[in-house]
């Protein structure tokens, strides 16, 4: 047997037999999940095909996050179908307030080596945790929580490998942008974006999971990556030290590309509307000062306890400048409560924030911060589309917090190395 | 037979089923009143039983809700056409028995009269008088696709089961 990347190990694992690159396979399902906008629908299949159960209750989970809580009747009542059936089936149900789903799922469900199948793009997030952790449409993921397997075709494997020292101002955040400006948002459809590397190894969790969260921006299929140390300590952190185990690539694994990325080389990056692969520097003339109406620190990407925490850093003693808005919506409860005992949430008060309930806020356009025609929108979010803040008339340019902190203080897009 | 839609490069899932829409998601057909309604907003009110959808490269990026080739499909779409599909869009549109084939659409022109086979892998341009080839669907998605989708395919098989895995 040759050497194996990452995804090979794990879904040679979950498929019971050695598969490689390129191999059409059926795998068992670890972890299987649904949100409120992908939910119904999923549910729905689950009834047509005569399969309303979950073939592994406690791993089938129910995220209300989209429109959490919901600004619509329509909404609400979806909310009512999702409970029901979490309530018939035994799946795990994580209603209004706790957070979106790929945080909440990384926080207390995937464990190193499982297979995770989320019906939401951004489920990539969890090969932060050394998982093949990937999206999918509902009658996929009906089939993942009915049946507890799905279908795959093991992907090939671009690696990145990153070394350096991120300098003051520089974030994971601004690594990914740059590989997705430099890669385009087709660069890595249907593969696996692996991550290693020295810079890559001494980077938290908290960070590594933004590298992870974006590879769907590149297309990617998964975005996996070692479970080393720093995984362990995450888990323990999280009461779970006793899921952790080692996952790292065979030495002599065959990759479709190395890529190799110097941090201590990197500028805080900003994406340009309309799509995530518009990237330039923060210092390039088309962003530099350009007026921001609200600054966003949200997501699933970026709003996590540590994302705030720099941005405080920032903001401490500062005011949002005239004109601009600083709406704020920690990623998950936890992050929530976090930020509030340790003091960040008077620090973001003092200075003019708008503070929302956990979950995915603004970011897909379905309330809690819509922008208006003609507003630009400087987020910590991870798509800029046309339309996807909810307003086709609106400009969304995507940042780190550290940027967005910057931002808010001086009401323009800038650069935040030239601020402390 | 059927018109042929030109849409550009990179169409996403927003322009498709536009987040403002989200509360829609469980009225499908009225969803299906704004398809595609960011990119050109005339399509939804003027797109006919058997017309085409013809994209440029990496259509369907973005997010995963299957809504979106759903009411794609909903409106009358025969197939979507592209250079070249995102991931999960492509495989959401097999799930639901929606064609997606990869072909070089620079040679088809807005309001091309097109017809398909899947079967021999040709797109037919009747205006241009060309015929397009495209390779066959992976076996396994060709399977999916001739009985209708997954949620038919599972239902005749009992079970999620692959010849060869």
């Amino acid at each position: 047997m040759p050497g194996q990347t990452i995804v090979e190990k794990i879904l040679s694992r979950a498929s019971g037999r050695p598969v490689l690159a390129g191999d059409i396979t059926i795998a068992k399902v670890d972890l299987a999940y649904v949100q409120d906008g992908t939910g119904p629908l999923t549910f729905r299949m689950m009834e047509k095909m005569n399969l309303v159960k979950a073939a592994n209750p406690s791993r089938s989970v129910v995220f209300i996050d989209h429109s959490s809580p919901p600004p619509r009747r329509e909404l609400a009542t979806d909310h009512v179908y999702l409970r029901e059936f979490a309530a018939k089936t035994g799946m795990v149900l994580s209603d209004v307030g706790q957070g979106v789903c790929h945080q909440v799922a990384f926080e207390k469900f995937v464990r190193p080596g499982d297979v995770v199948i989320g019906a939401d793009s951004h489920s990539v997030m969890g090969g932060a945790m050394g998982a093949f952790a990937t999206g999918m449409g509902s009658t996929d993921v009906a089939v993942a929580l009915a049946l507890g397997k799905t279908w795959l075709r093991v992907p090939e494997t671009m690696k990145f490998d990153v070394g350096g020292k991120f300098p003051k101002g520089v974030y994971s955040k601004d690594l990914i942008l740059r590989i997705i400006g430099d890669i385009k948002t087709d660069g890595a459809t249907y593969k696996a974006m692996e991550w290693g590397g020295p810079a890559w190894s001494s980077m938290p969790m908290t960070e590594r999971m933004v590298l992870s969260n974006m590879a769907i921006e590149a297309g990617g299929k998964c975005g996996p990556q070692p479970s080393d140390r720093e995984t362990k300590r995450y888990l323990k952190e999280h009461g779970r030290e006793t899921d952790w185990k080692e996952i790292e690539p065979d030495s002599d694994a065959a990759y479709e590309s190395v890529a190799h990325y110097d941090v201590g080389e990197l500028e805080p990056m900003v994406a340009r509307p309309p799509q995530e692969d518009n990237v330039v520097p923060v210092t390039d003339p088309s962003v530099k000062g350009l007026k921001i109406h609200q600054v966003y620190l949200g997501s699933c990407t970026n709003a996590r306890y540590e994302d705030i925490q720099v941005f405080c850093d920032y903001m401490k003693g500062e005011k949002v400048a005239k004109g601009t808005r600083l709406i704020v919506v920690p990623a998950s409860k936890e992050s929530y409560e976090k930020s509030l005992k340790n003091g960040l949430f008077e620090i973001l008060l003092d200075a003019g924030a708008t503070i929302n309930p956990p979950g995915c806020g603004a970011c897909p356009g379905v309330h809690q911060g819509i922008p208006g025609d003609g507003e630009n929108v400087l987020s910590t979010t991870n798509r800029n589309y046309v339309g996807r803040m909810g307003n086709p008339a609106a400009f969304t340019y995507l940042a780190s917090p550290a940027t967005a902190a910057a931002t808010a203080i001086y009401g323009i897009i800038t650069d935040p190395r030239e601020v402390k | 037979m059927g018109r042929a839609w030109k849409f550009g490069d990179n169409i996403s899932t927003d322009l498709i089923a536009a987040g403002r829409y989200y509360h829609l998601r469980s009225n499908l057909p009225e969803l299906a009143k704004h398809v595609l309604e960011d990119a050109r907003p005339e399509f939804a009110s003027q797109v006919k039983q058997g017309d085409f959808v013809v994209g440029g490269r990496n259509f369907g990026k973005g997010s995963s809700r299957e809504h979106a080739p759903v009411i794609i499909k909903l409106a009358g779409t025969r197939a979507v056409l592209a250079k070249s599909f995102a991931r999960i869009f492509y495989r959401n549109c097999i799930n639901i028995g929606l064609p997606a084939i990869v072909v070089d659409t620079d040679k088809i022109d807005e309001g091309d009269d097109l017809d398909i086979d899947l079967e021999k892998g040709v797109v037919h341009d009747r205006t241009k008088g060309i015929e397009l080839t495209f390779p066959p669907l992976p076996a396994v998605m060709a399977r999916i696709l001739e009985e209708g989708g997954l949620v038919d395919y599972v239902k005749n098989h009992g079970d999620l089961v692959i010849a060869g895995t």
